[in-house]
């Protein structure tokens, strides 16, 4: 498989998304703080609702996925910023390789260092808020699919956002209404299996997100940026 | 076919129809919004069960069909624009956007006033309730969007895609919705469903609807007169139009 230039498309990919990796390292902050965020606002629901771990058990799944959902907002907020403020998302944008695939690798770069470390760390929050143990596999399955879609979603915002002055909270009121099937569809999967049902339904749905928004959101987030750029 | 395509592109056009036909939608729409309202509000008959608190189905229906509608007239006005770089679908969808916004408002609105009496509170979480509220800041979000760019085409093709990917999502998110309410609320609040209301009550609402389109249309004319105005307050064409 190669492209008019002649690159490999997949080493293109793999290179592309060693590079974004790295650049996240290189300012862990950025990794650790909606980490920190995450842990945060999980802290503040005991305090606000009471300690009594029957109810918190009880709320546990809807706290965790909101909390996700918020954090998840915050790392699309530094999405492209950097690249758009040093020219090189500019560069991307001319360049010979789609648009549209170029982003992939950034997109997989800000998902392996937000929304899969944030799924991982997730049983360790819901253990504090009382979550039972044998719940984890399905709050960790839904959150790393959960967490895919909504970087998905929410890169069409931010693309659409990133030239706008004090774009954040813009970003927040055109992406959150569009979240909503995730957040049911992940809650749901964690009350199935709270209450011995069955959560394949709403994992397969939030599988099936995944699926169609990779499909599908590259080519939006391409219009976006190209709009951004004014290209 | 094609001439009315090319037509449609055309402001002078465009404005010059609006003019036309704005002298008779208005009539028009009055009259049918007031021998609608009439209809529904003063002779079809009480309903059995929640009296005549049912009535406000005349204005709460038709605002929420027509809220809907216009999302997807304001999505087809921006893939127009997107596509073939119309400046006149910009400015149709610019228009569209707040007037859906309001009619979505009124739908909420009503819906709060009427669920009063029926339901015992201002505010219950039913599925469609929900539904109308997500529609609102999808709304909210496309006027946003369009507000923070200075430069008013760009802004627009940010707008026509924002309401695109909306359009994508919407079913889903009503079907979402659907599902959530399944599970958190078993249904013990039964809506009179629109195959069950008797002729003599759906006659006058669907002619509530018609008249509510008709108002959207006004609406939109009357926007679209008022951005092509401010547009092209240098072109000849307008100068020309306003003075003689």
């Amino acid at each position: 498989m190669a492209d008019q230039s002649g690159i490999d498309i997949l080493q293109y990919l793999r290179g592309q998304t060693a590079r974004h990796v790295r650049l996240q390292f290189a300012s862990p902050s950025e990794i650790v703080n909606p980490l920190l965020f995450f842990l945060l606002v999980v802290i503040l629901f005991p305090l606000g609702l009471g300690p009594d771990p029957e109810r918190l058990a009880l709320l546990a799944p809807g706290i965790l996925w909101v909390v996700a959902l918020l954090a998840n907002l915050m790392i699309c907020m530094r999405l492209f910023v950097d690249d758009f403020e040093d020219g090189s998302l500019e560069q991307l944008a001319m360049a010979s390789t789609p648009l549209a695939l170029s982003v992939i690798p950034q997109l997989l770069a800000a998902w392996m260092t937000g929304g899969l470390v944030l799924s991982l760390a997730a049983p360790l929050f819901g253990m504090m808020l009382g979550l039972p143990v044998s719940a984890a596999p399905v709050l960790v399955a839904s959150l790393l699919m959960g967490t895919a879609i909504m970087l998905l979603l929410g890169a069409v915002g931010a693309a659409l956002t990133v030239g706008v002055r004090r774009g954040g909270i813009l970003l927040a009121l055109l992406i959150l209404p569009l979240y909503i099937p995730v957040l049911i569809a992940g809650t749901r999967a964690l009350d199935e299996a709270l209450h011995s049902g069955d959560p394949a339904v709403a994992l397969a749905f939030l599988g099936a997100g995944v699926t169609g928004g990779l499909l599908l959101a590259p080519l939006a987030i391409a219009a976006g940026l190209r709009v951004s750029l004014e290209l | 076919m094609w001439r009315i395509i090319h037509q449609l592109g055309s402001p002078p056009w465009v404005y010059r129809f609006c003019d036309r036909v704005i002298p008779w939608l208005l009539p028009l729409t009055a009259v049918a919004l007031i021998v609608g309202s009439a209809w529904g509000l003063l002779f079809a008959p009480t309903d059995y069960k929640q009296g005549d608190s049912y009535r406000i189905i005349y204005i709460h229906v038709p605002a929420a069909v027509v809220s809907l509608a216009g999302y997807y007239i304001m999505a087809f006005a921006g893939l127009v624009s997107l596509v073939w770089r119309i400046k006149l679908a910009d400015l149709a969808m610019r228009a569209a956007a707040p007037i859906g916004a309001a009619f979505t408002a009124v739908a909420l609105i009503t819906g709060a006033i009427w669920g009063k009496p029926t339901w015992g509170a201002w505010w219950v979480w039913d599925a469609r309730v929900t539904s109308m509220l997500i529609l609102f800041f999808l709304y909210v979000g496309v006027i946003a969007l369009f507000q923070a760019y200075d430069n008013k085409t760009i802004a627009a093709r940010a707008c026509a895609i924002l309401s695109l990917v909306g359009t994508v999502n919407i079913p889903i998110i009503y079907k979402s919705v659907d599902w959530w309410y399944s599970l958190h609320q078993p249904a013990s609040i039964k809506f009179t469903g629109s195959s069950a209301i008797d002729a003599s009550m759906l006659y006058p609402l669907l002619g509530m609807i018609v008249a509510f389109y008709a108002l959207f249309a006004l609406l939109l004319m009357l926007n679209l007169k008022q951005s092509l105005t401010s547009e092209y307050s240098q072109s000849n064409w307008l100068i020309k139009r306003i003075t003689t």
